[in-house]
């Protein structure tokens, strides 16, 4: 008996023939899968052992009824969710809410909730303290510097290992490029502080060798912007090329054909090809980039920060820190939290808005 | 004497293949000029990366096994000058040290598990296309990626919990990334056929079992990537513990780093010695420990990259 047969019939009508044959093709597992498929449409009832199932393949109903069916079909799935659930809202969600002490004064005796209002008087203490314009300066700077020093150098890296036929030296470079990935910031900063470390350091030996003497990187705070940028690129090009590589990958064969039929170069193939082909991928990493440029990494500005670099090196994530656990100024830091998250977020949706009107990709 | 017939099928292949004539390479094709300086600029350039990130490597390396003399006065270059173990004994006689590293294995360990756990039991639902809500729970789990509540709101949810200076800290407030959440969705999404879930239920498996007999097992590869990331996180994370712990025996080996490293508190172990041999100690016991606390990392590195390759290209299938 065909299967197809049943595909407009009543489910009440379905023949006991066919429920065992569908059962036996299931687990035979003999029928491609595409088969199997076209006998559920709007859901067929199985009588198996004496118990009847309901199987369907139909999506979601919408309002309470889907949701009482759902639930009758998939409680456990509820009950697992659950978990990951709690742990969104407890420790994503609860900051969130956690935020108003930003329009509060915090003390620990009357928590969250109970803290008196404060009104905007903490914002207003950030953005009239002399700190506010530097620091804005210097967030945004250092993010800016990173966006456009990192996006452009995994895609040369990825255009360059797609030319290279040899596989050996195709592999070695991209295992080498992609190690500094898993190396911890900490230790990355500290390689880099031996290094730049005057006299003592390999970069010590080198400016002495050229004739300009020690230099000290990382107390001069002119430094501290390319010495962040370029460990950050150090430490990322090659893990970020790996999705130009893919997207390059994917490159319908047929128009890298066609540049050689018309006597293209690798150079014009390059440019005329690989880069179009690239574009929305690239366009994508770049908004995701620019949503980052406020939530700039605490952890490496912080690790290189020192007394003499701090007017460039205190952004608005190391200084949070401080105001909020050193001084203890919950509120305060609340304030400055928020305001650079709401920066954050409309950098994001702006760029995305941007992107999607220019090149029609974005991320939603 | 071979006849006609025999011949014919050689001569037709010798068309298809030119075969070279008698010790002489095949003849290919050259690439025109311009190409051919083309690929020479991109194997420099690529050169110039390879050593760029190779380089500072292997001087580390070679540093560490280097007399700190030999270090400060840059004869070190790549390849260790008065071979010495000096720096590895002392990194690894430090007590504070070896608490950090068995710290970190405890947080890397119990971290990874519970991350795994609790991305598959959030990612598994949402695959499911008769899940009543997925869309709205999707926003909810991405929407966190946008906006966050910020460094002193989340301490306060630790402090409330009372989680300040215990090992909870490290694990549970990073335990899931929405990052890994997608991979995982797309994954189940793309490779456990419905077909298969269809038939799990006409047997009367319920979701659950279906999921730890079905799912998890045909999931290896991607509990692998994910895995592997939370661990890569755990391992190298120093700034929860720099929020939440007081407690120096509670150290993750990152941030006994940090201390030693960057701060150069207590270099340990160095008591007796003068300020000109301590410091050099110092140096010497810097690239020791820098060696052994990347090593664990390296050495899963081969493994890793690979999945983590896999991984990427999962999370960049949109939607």
């Amino acid at each position: 008996m065909s299967l197809h047969c049943c595909r407009e019939e009543n489910p009440d009508d379905i023949p006991h023939e066919v429920a065992h044959e569908l059962r036996f093709h299931c687990f035979s597992s003999a029928l491609p899968p595409r088969e199997v498929r076209m006998v559920m449409p709007g859901g067929i009832a199985l009588d198996v052992g004496g118990v009847t199932r309901k199987i369907s393949a139909r999506g979601n109903e919408r309002g309470l009824r889907g949701l009482k069916r759902s639930w009758r079909r998939h409680w456990q799935l509820y009950l697992l969710i659950l978990v990951p659930i709690a742990y969104f809202i407890v420790f994503k969600y609860v900051p969130m809410a956690n935020t108003i002490i930003a329009f509060k004064d915090y003390n620990v005796v009357d928590g969250v909730w109970g803290s008196d209002w404060a009104g905007l008087k903490h914002f207003e203490r950030f953005f009239n303290n002399p700190v506010f314009w530097p620091l804005l300066r210097n967030t945004f700077l250092l993010s800016a510097y990173v966006v456009l020093a990192s996006f452009p150098i995994p895609i040369i890296l990825a255009l360059a290992l797609n030319e290279v036929r040899l596989k050996f030296f195709k592999s070695t470079v991209q295992m080498v490029t992609y190690a500094p990935y898993f190396i911890s910031t900490v230790v990355v900063v500290s390689m880099t502080i031996l290094f730049l470390s005057p006299r003592l350091g390999l970069a010590g030996h080198v400016t002495e060798f050229f004739g300009l003497g020690s230099i000290d990187f990382l107390s001069n705070p002119d430094y501290f912007r390319h010495i962040y940028v370029f460990t950050d690129v150090w430490q990322t090009m090659g893990y970020s090329a790996v999705i130009y590589l893919a997207a390059l990958a994917g490159i319908d064969p047929t128009l890298y054909e066609a540049a050689r039929v018309d006597g293209a170069s690798r150079w014009q193939k390059i440019v005329n090809v690989d880069i179009p082909g690239i574009l929305p991928t690239a366009m994508i990493v770049l908004v995701l980039g620019v949503g980052n440029v406020m939530a700039i990494g605490f952890e490496k500005a912080y690790l290189f920060q020192n007394s003499l670099n701090v007017s460039q090196s205190e952004i608005i994530a190391t200084y949070t820190y401080k105001v909020g656990l050193l001084s203890a100024d919950f509120s305060q830091a609340a304030a400055i939290g928020l305001f650079n998250g709401i920066i954050n977020l409309a950098l994001l949706l702006g760029v995305n808005a941007v992107v999607k009107r220019l090149t029609g990709n974005g991320l939603w | 004497m071979s006849s006609t017939l025999e011949e014919r099928p050689t001569r037709t292949r010798k068309l298809r293949v030119p075969e070279p004539p008698n010790g002489r390479k095949p003849t290919r094709i050259k690439d025109p000029l311009v190409d051919r300086v083309f690929m020479v600029g991109v194997y420099i350039l690529l050169t110039t990366f390879l050593l760029v990130v190779l380089l500072p490597l292997i001087y580390i390396v070679a540093s560490s096994f280097s007399d700190p003399q030999a270090v400060s006065s840059g004869r070190v270059t790549f390849w260790p000058i008065d071979f010495t173990l000096e720096g590895y004994q002392r990194a690894l006689s430090d007590n504070s040290i070896l608490t950090g590293f068995g710290n970190s294995l405890i947080y890397t360990i119990a971290g990874t598990a519970i991350s795994l756990v609790l991305t598959v039991a959030i990612a598994y639902p949402l695959s499911r296309a008769d899940f009543w809500g997925r869309r709205g729970i999707t926003i909810f789990v991405i929407f966190t990626m946008l906006f966050a509540g910020g460094i002193i709101p989340t301490y306060l949810v630790v402090q409330n919990l009372g989680m300040l200076d215990t090992r909870w800290a490290l694990i549970l407030p990073q335990a899931v990334g929405v990052w890994q959440v997608i991979i995982a969705v797309a994954f189940f999404r793309t490779s456990i056929p419905d077909e298969l879930y269809e038939a799990a239920q006409i047997d009367g498996a319920s979701d659950l079992r279906f999921l730890i007999t079905t799912v998890i097992p045909l999931s290896k590869p991607l509990l692998a990537v994910i895995a592997l990331m939370y661990a890569i996180y755990q391992w190298n994370s120093y700034f929860d513990a720099l929020l939440y712990i007081r407690d120096p025996s509670l150290y993750p080996l990152q941030l006994v780093l940090r201390n030693v490293l960057i701060l150069n508190q207590a270099a340990p172990g160095l008591d007796a010695a003068a300020a000109f041999e301590r410091q050099q100690l110092a140096s010497l016991l810097k690239y020791s420990l820098i060696v052994i606390s990347t090593v664990p990392v390296m050495l899963v590195y081969p493994f890793v990259a690979r999945f983590f390759n896999k991984g990427i290209l999962v999370g960049a299938v949109k939607g």
